[in-house]
């Protein structure tokens, strides 16, 4: 298997010239005749109730065609099916700064923010939640009618005996950590185009068509069809080119609804962009997580138990929050192995924009505390980071006991492959004052093995069908934004079929045309559309072979497909008949159809004719030409929905955090600290990550430095600041994603160890490496200046605390002791250091109100 | 506001467009003359998703009228392909990984074809610094390294990219 055409080698994305060029098509880019501009009307308040709604003024306006509100689609919708609780445009409440609350369909862009000013909206403010912890206390005011104490979900699960593993344990660590809020921040903006098309028969609003920067059109297909109460027939979504997703759409979001229910009523196709600030209200990013984790290890290192208590600051809406807070506590396990695990996990509500999956859903922030507490244990136990870890590896195959398959396993080659490459073992610990080296591991699904929908229908499947030109269409609902989906769908039908990738087309995620899969998300698409792409091409293959063994007299199985040549392998073919021990079939069996020669067409009979005798080597096409002939049309289907004794455990929520394989990396992160400032300097990370197998190199590569760098800046940059429900830095000025000066090196490490169920062995390599980065950074921090950071992200102001803490010098308070309202002296600088009690004086409804006493929420 | 006649040169082709006086370049290009590679990202001047050459200097469209750049010559990424085949830096974007999702990468050609059409042989440092006014989410930048790296030595050799 080793030699392959296609697979494994450099390929640059099929699509790439669109890119490089400006000629691909994303959502914002596409325009329809009579197209209207819609424009969305935000709530101002984090938690109120409408008491009515004016839109007459608006619709008065020169150039306004319509306005929807609430009651033109009154229907909830959720990605979930268990959080069914948000409503395309607000019905009765409003429930974070941000919330959707009418929108305005004109001529254009500037018409309709025109009217927004028009719309007269009566709001009844209510008592605000800010705090997670706090908002978990509520009794009243709560933020959705039914969930008590305004939480979401809460899970215990305890797998072995915790309280047992913790007294066979030497040593305990015990800490509280807190990550920091972040968000995608994919560079296109959500954007949504819908029309409908007049129906002949009723002559009224017939079919939908959407387009729309979506990473899971099947999904948004079945909600629009709950909300706008059509069959999903009727319903047709397709995804332009999608500039970036990372979760951000991996789910329904608002304007994707909101723009098929203002086109339903303009009667007119609508395109809706968000603005950038849009983009962060819209948000569901990673949640704001407090962590409370103890570990045990006995002196040899070995890990006895795991406790953690997690609760996730989720926001307004369930979004996909059930499946993140059910992900940080099922991959504590898979990575190591750990006996005895006990976890607590609250999801929990408060006014703010909904949090739902980014990019290592659920697992990246309990992974930063798991392995800055590990760091911490070997060192308390005298050993090298490195080892600590050597000494946990799973022994796989095996299940895990919170009942995780684990096959393939390439963590022991990552970690061998950063201590070599990074010199760790002569240089760790012995670097100048200031610099150090921290190593972190992590993993990933690659793709959850049960689906959100719960249905016996397969993840993904894909359709091939090849016609006389020898052209290779593919049909894939596997959405492409950006990590090579469709490339490698290419590869994978070129590599199976032997011919040449330029014959390849691919189809991909327009409903339509493509047959279900369910999306972009959870790591999925290489080892589930993969794994279907793979199916589909054999079955063609199959189709081929039998016929052109018929033509070149042997056996299908003698056959070798490759560049765009269908030979006679007569070497393997004498081996495989002395050991089969048995002649090969004979040749009229090859038929799978029912088609006599009396039905071939005129012109295939005079290609048999001038083609007389048999012969030993074929083109593609004409092997193609003589499956078509014999076979009648060429097409193909395949499928795949994980295996049965993948699927998890039987405990509730036992089905999330299981997968048919786990991706695994390791990484060892060099930085200095500037102990003046506080500011860290991340100089290299190396980074091995276990694919299974590269299918491109070049992609695997891109993936694994695009995770690192995510993971770089939720590590030291990347924050959500908020205040009184207000985000304080809605903009990529202010959202500091690094640029060009602030990224280091990342040296990928490719590790292959070829996944026996993934496709040519490959397992995923978009998200796994990812949650490694930002406690690899932790730790290098600790080595370099000795304090051990339990926030993220270590900002020069928590780097400068921790160091002034160590040191027991003085804490400096930027606050203390100064006037707020002297803006001379001290300018607002978001949520952290908001001055106690002194803000700007507030409406006396304002739930940010610190006196008010109804008020549950603060987050300062 | 009452529309004028202005006058745009855009990647070598004169075009006489009725626009606000308020209309900014980037929506000239991308509504008006149908020019949708050049993105916009941000809104407020901070990713360079829109950048284009004005006179052969990168600026960010989103913050600019059009009828300031009446007259000008205007290069936009549509108008960096050459004679109807990739420009090196192109190819070489492609071949390297330095496009991944795409939609910041209009602003990234046009900012590298102007480093590189006033220094040849650019440092690294040179280089991130050059790159440093335009974000990516998806790469991390350094395939962009390579690619360029590969532009260089194409271009130097007077053919597309090698692999």
């Amino acid at each position: 298997m080793s030699d392959f055409s296609i697979i494994g080698k450099p390929i640059a994305m099929v699509d790439a010239a669109g890119k490089t060029t400006g000629a691909g098509k994303y959502t914002d880019d596409l325009s329809l005749p009579g197209m209207l501009a819609g424009k969305i009307l935000h709530s101002p308040y984090p938690h109120a109730r409408i008491k009515r709604i004016d839109t007459s003024r608006a619709e008065a306006l020169e150039g306004v065609v319509a306005v929807a509100i609430g009651q033109d689609a009154p229907h909830t919708y959720g990605i979930l099916p268990v959080g069914h609780d948000e409503y395309p445009l607000a019905l009765d409440k409003v429930r974070y700064v941000g919330d959707n609350v009418a929108c305005v369909a004109a001529i254009d862009e500037a018409t309709a923010e025109r009217a927004l000013e028009l719309i007269d909206v009566e709001y009844e403010v209510l008592p605000a939640y800010f705090d997670p912890e706090e908002s978990m206390k509520a009794e009243t005011d709560l933020i959705h009618d039914h969930k008590l104490r305004n939480t979401e979900k809460d899970y215990h699960h305890v797998f072995g005996d915790p309280e047992k593993g913790f007294a066979e344990a030497d040593v305990i660590a015990e800490a509280r950590f807190i990550s920091n809020e972040v968000t995608h921040a994919a560079m296109e903006p959500h954007s949504t185009l819908a029309a409908f098309d007049l129906d002949q028969q009723s002559g009224q609003l017939g079919r939908l068509t959407v387009w729309s920067s979506t990473q899971v059109p099947y999904y948004l297909q079945h909600k629009l069809s709950l909300v706008l109460e059509m069959p999903m027939a009727q319903i047709r979504v397709i995804k332009p080119l999608v500039g970036g997703g990372f979760g951000g759409k991996s789910e329904v979001i608002p304007l994707e609804i909101i723009a098929a229910v203002a086109a339903r009523k303009a009667r007119a196709p609508v395109k809706i962009t968000y603005t950038r600030e849009e983009v962060f209200w819209a948000h569901r990013g990673r949640p704001r997580t407090i962590i409370d984790l103890k570990t045990g290890v006995k002196n040899d290192g070995s890990i006895t138990a795991v406790k953690a208590r997690v609760v996730q600051d989720g926001g307004a809406y369930c979004s996909y929050g059930v499946v993140t807070i059910l992900y940080s506590g099922a991959l504590l396990g898979a990575l190591y192995d750990i006996p005895n695990i006990q976890y607590d996990g609250y999801r929990v509500l408060t006014n703010k924009p909904a949090c739902g999956a980014m990019r290592g859903h659920g697992t990246v922030n309990v992974r930063f505390a798991f392995e800055s507490q590990l760091d911490e244990l070997a060192e308390k136990v005298g050993l090298d980071p490195a080892e600590i870890r050597r000494r946990n590896l799973l022994k796989p195959p095996c299940i895990t006991v919170n009942n995780l398959r684990v096959q393939s396993y390439g963590l022991p080659e990552c970690i061998e492959q950063v201590v070599s490459r990074s010199k760790w073992e002569s240089r760790k610990g012995k670097l100048p004052k200031g610099r150090g080296l921290g190593i972190a591991c992590s993993h990933y699904v690659s793709g959850a093995a049960n689906s959100i929908i719960r249905s016996d229908m397969p993840h993904s499947t894909v359709n091939i069908k090849i016609d006389r030109d020898g052209g290779v269409v593919v049909y894939t609902g596997a959405s492409e934004i950006g990590q090579g989906s469709d490339t490698m769908t290419a590869q994978i039908a070129a590599e199976t079929l032997g011919c040449s990738l330029a014959r390849v087309k691919v189809v991909a995620a327009d409903t339509d045309l493509t047959p279900i899969d369910i999306g972009s998300y959870s790591s999925r698409v290489t080892f589930m559309a993969g794994n279907a792409t793979l199916r589909a091409a054999q079955a063609v293959k199959g189709q081929i072979a039998a016929a052109a063994a018929r033509k070149m007299n042997c056996a299908p199985e003698e056959l070798i497909f490759r560049s765009d040549e269908v030979t006679i392998n007569r070497v393997a073919a004498g081996l495989a008949l002395t050991s089969r021990g048995e002649a090969p079939p004979p040749h009229n069996q090859a038929s799978v159809s029912g088609r006599v020669e009396g039905q071939i067409l005129r012109g295939s009979l005079q290609q048999k004719r001038k083609d007389e005798g048999p012969k030993d080597r074929m083109s593609f096409e004409e092997a193609v030409v003589a499956a078509i002939d014999f076979h009648g049309a060429l097409t193909g289907t395949g499928s795949y929905a994980p295996p049965p004794d993948a699927r998890g455990g039987k405990h509730k929520g036992g089905g999330v955090g299981p997968s048919p394989a786990y991706s695994y990396s390791a990484q060892v992160a060099e930085v200095s600290v500037d102990e003046e400032t506080g500011e860290v300097t991340v100089h290299k990370v190396w980074a091995a990550h276990d694919c299974g197998r590269a299918l491109n190199p070049v992609s695997v590569e891109g993936q694994i430095i695009g995770s690192v760098w995510m993971g770089m800046g939720q590590a030291l940059t990347e924050e959500m600041v908020w205040k009184d429900g207000m985000l304080m830095n809605p903009g990529l000025l202010e959202y500091r994603s690094p640029s060009a000066v602030e990224s280091p090196e990342v040296e990928p490490v490719i590790v292959e160890s070829i996944d026996p169920e993934g496709p040519f062995g490959a397992k995923e390599c978009s998200e796994g490496s990812l949650a490694a980065t930002i406690p690899a950074i932790g730790n290098a921090i600790y080595d370099a200046v000795g304090v051990r950071l339990h926030e993220s992200p270590f900002t020069p102001e928590r780097v400068l605390a921790a160091l002034r803490a160590k040191n027991n010098a003085k804490q400096i308070n930027l606050t203390e002791g100064v006037d707020p309202t002297q803006p001379a002296k001290l300018r607002e600088h978001g949520g952290a250091l908001w001055f106690k009690g002194k803000g700007p004086v507030r409406h006396p409804l304002d739930p940010s109100r610190r006196e008010a006493p109804a008020s549950a929420g603060g987050d300062d | 506001m009452k529309k004028e006649l202005i006058e745009l040169r855009v990647n070598g082709r004169s075009h006489e467009l009725a626009l606000e006086p308020s209309t900014l370049l980037l929506d000239a290009l991308r509504l008006n003359l149908q020019l949708t590679g050049s993105k916009r990202a941000c809104d407020d001047s901070s990713c360079g998703a829109c950048t284009v050459l004005v006179e052969g200097v990168p600026m960010l469209s989103c913050t600019l009228l059009a009828a300031s750049c009446e007259g000008q010559e205007i290069t936009t990424v549509e108008g960096v392909s050459e004679h109807g085949s990739l420009a090196a830096i192109q190819k070489a974007y492609g071949d390297w990984g330095g496009a991944q999702c795409g939609f910041c990468t209009p602003g990234f050609i046009m900012t590298v074809k102007h480093l590189l059409a006033n220094n040849s042989q650019p440092t690294e440092a040179e280089i991130r610094s050059a790159l440093s006014g335009n974000l990516c989410r998806c790469t991390g930048y350094n395939q962009m390294y390579e690619a360029i790296k590969a532009a260089i030595e194409a271009e130097q050799k007077g053919m597309a990219a090698p692999k």
